[in-house]
């Protein structure tokens, strides 16, 4: 990538490696759904007008917005308790090693099997769907941040101990920040996997919210606009990761400038 | 997250068997603690059935066949999804990967289609091939692709110029220089990729099974749920998660036998 971005190019041939595929691909579609009439597969004019029809209403207050708010929020409270665990089991030994099978087994249960169980232990609410959330996505995070915390440059901490660097700014200056990549590691599979339990436990249990409107459309048949919905759950996952790309870019900008110089850039 | 077992400055502490002796410490810690909840009170036994009756329900189940067809029905599934989006990204991840240009021009889609989550194609599954085991490879292999896909990009992006100058020097052809300067330098990406797919492809099956209701352990979980039978969801979830747990340490064996040759599994025995 750094070969062909040092190239100087013009904004044409940008903008045709930008657009050129994505034009391409859906002008496929469209052939491809006009001329064979299949049912399942709408032509691509009909879902972008469903879409317009269904989600650009008060839908997207009702079904929408509340889906994102609890998609949010239940991945802000895991990263508040990953990050947390993770440095206090990071920087004790001896708790990682009681520790480690039990989080190794509790990283390896699928997340969505425990839809299931809350479903019976906690009742269908928003209270159920935030702890899916939280109880899946906060594994990646946690580990990460382990990895991270004990992966902190011995010299670094010498050095901090040297110069007396202790309490909260030896744990923002130098834990925190040294773990910075392992953590947003953590955070992007935590996000993706939190996009994955509020779709199912919406679609398993509730009479709101984006997934259920999406299996509702399914199950009546809806077709086009089932393909909506797919649609917007996908432009969502897409500007959350884009909004996440800025977010880690901000972050570690100066772990991208010390690997550059490490290169010799 | 695999490679710093015995490199870090704290190795002193968890040396072998105290390490172990310490991890199983933990675990019947857990044991204990799940037993004693609900037997003094402090948790509703019909919320969370003590530890010995679950594993009780766990014993029987183990004993019957259609446990074990369930558990052959995921693995089956999970190991075909996964081996499709294997083959898949690593024939195009090596194909667009060494031909800059073609990258340059797929990246915007690939970004736009990576982070859609796999889960939004469940109706679109349900509708297509109702509970067939197709449905689930179809998430299946959506999701497993990208994690792998990704990493051999990075892979082979990341040769090394100098040896694939060097290679050119000596007069290697194409092939041959994929197969020895490309591959080798691109082969930890791509034990990456598969790992983290294996991962996602277990999650999604188990999903796929549990919301469309295709046969596996998910079905039985979403059976036992609807019948209220509370101390069989927990003994399955305890399933999955040994079958998790196995899935985790296979590929991971798997990683540190491909990458022998490599440093960062050399470095290990120092």
């Amino acid at each position: 990538m750094r070969t062909t971005a040092a190239r100087p190019r013009g904004v044409l041939t940008r903008l045709l490696e930008l657009f050129l595929l994505p034009v391409l691909l859906i002008a496929l579609w469209w052939a491809g759904s006009a001329s064979s009439g299949n049912y399942y597969m709408p032509t691509p004019d009909v879902i972008a007008e469903k879409f317009r029809e269904v989600w650009i209403s008060e839908r997207f207050f009702v079904d929408v917005l509340p889906s994102v708010g609890l998609l949010l929020s239940g991945f802000a409270l895991a990263a508040v308790v990953g990050v947390a665990l993770g440095v206090a089991l990071g920087l004790s030994p001896r708790a990682r090693a009681v520790g480690e099978p039990v989080l190794e087994f509790f990283r390896a249960v699928p997340p969505p099997v425990l839809v299931p169980l809350l479903m019976l232990l906690v009742g269908v609410n928003t209270p159920m769907k935030l702890a899916v959330i939280v109880s899946g996505c906060v594994w990646p995070i946690l580990l990460n941040t382990i990895e991270g915390v004990r992966a902190v440059d011995p010299v670094l901490a010498d050095t901090c101990r040297c110069y007396g660097i202790r309490g909260r700014r030896w744990l923002t200056t130098l834990v925190l920040r040294s773990a910075s990549p392992q953590i947003m590691a953590g955070l992007r599979q935590g996000l993706s996997i939190a996009i994955i339990l509020m779709v199912i436990s919406e679609m398993f249990a509730s009479s709101s919210g984006l997934g259920f409107s999406i299996v509702q459309f399914q199950r009546s048949f809806a077709i086009p606009e089932m393909w909506s919905g797919i649609v917007l759950l996908g432009l969502i996952g897409f500007l959350l990761s884009v909004l996440f790309g800025v977010a880690e870019r901000y972050v570690l900008g100066w772990y991208r400038g010390v690997r550059a110089a490490s290169r010799g850039e | 997250m695999t490679r710093t077992a015995n490199t870090s400055p704290d190795a002193a502490v968890g040396a072998g068997a105290n390490r172990a002796l310490l991890g199983a410490a933990g675990v019947a810690g857990l044991l204990v603690l799940w037993e004693a909840l609900p037997r003094i009170g402090a948790a509703d036994p019909r919320y969370l059935p003590p530890a010995s009756e679950v594993a009780i329900t766990l014993g029987g189940r183990l004993g019957g066949a259609t446990f074990w067809a369930a558990v052959g029905d995921t693995v089956a599934a999970w190991a075909l999804g996964l081996a499709i989006a294997f083959a898949a990204a690593v024939v195009l991840g090596f194909l667009i990967g060494s031909a800059p240009r073609v990258r340059a021009f797929t990246t915007s889609t690939v970004e736009f289609l990576r982070p859609i989550p796999s889960v939004a194609l469940i109706p679109l599954a349900i509708l297509l091939y109702g509970t067939d085991i197709r449905s689930t490879l179809l998430l299946v292999v959506y999701a497993a692709f990208w994690q792998i896909y990704i990493q051999v990009l990075y892979g082979v992006a990341d040769v090394d110029p100098v040896a694939d100058q060097t290679a050119r020097c000596y007069g290697l052809g194409r092939m041959a220089r994929i197969r020895y300067v490309v591959w080798p330098s691109a082969l930890p990406y791509l034990m990456t990729g598969l790992r983290l797919g294996a991962a996602v492809a277990l999650v999604l099956t188990v999903t796929a099974q549990l919301v469309i209701g295709s046969p596996g352990l998910g079905q039985e979980i979403a059976v036992a749920r609807s019948s209220g039978a509370l101390d069989e969801v927990y003994a399955l979830i305890v399933a999955t998660g040994a079958l998790g747990v196995l899935v985790n340490t296979g590929i991971r064996a798997l990683e540190r036998r491909a990458l022998r040759w490599h440093s960062s599994v050399r470095g290990e025995a120092l």
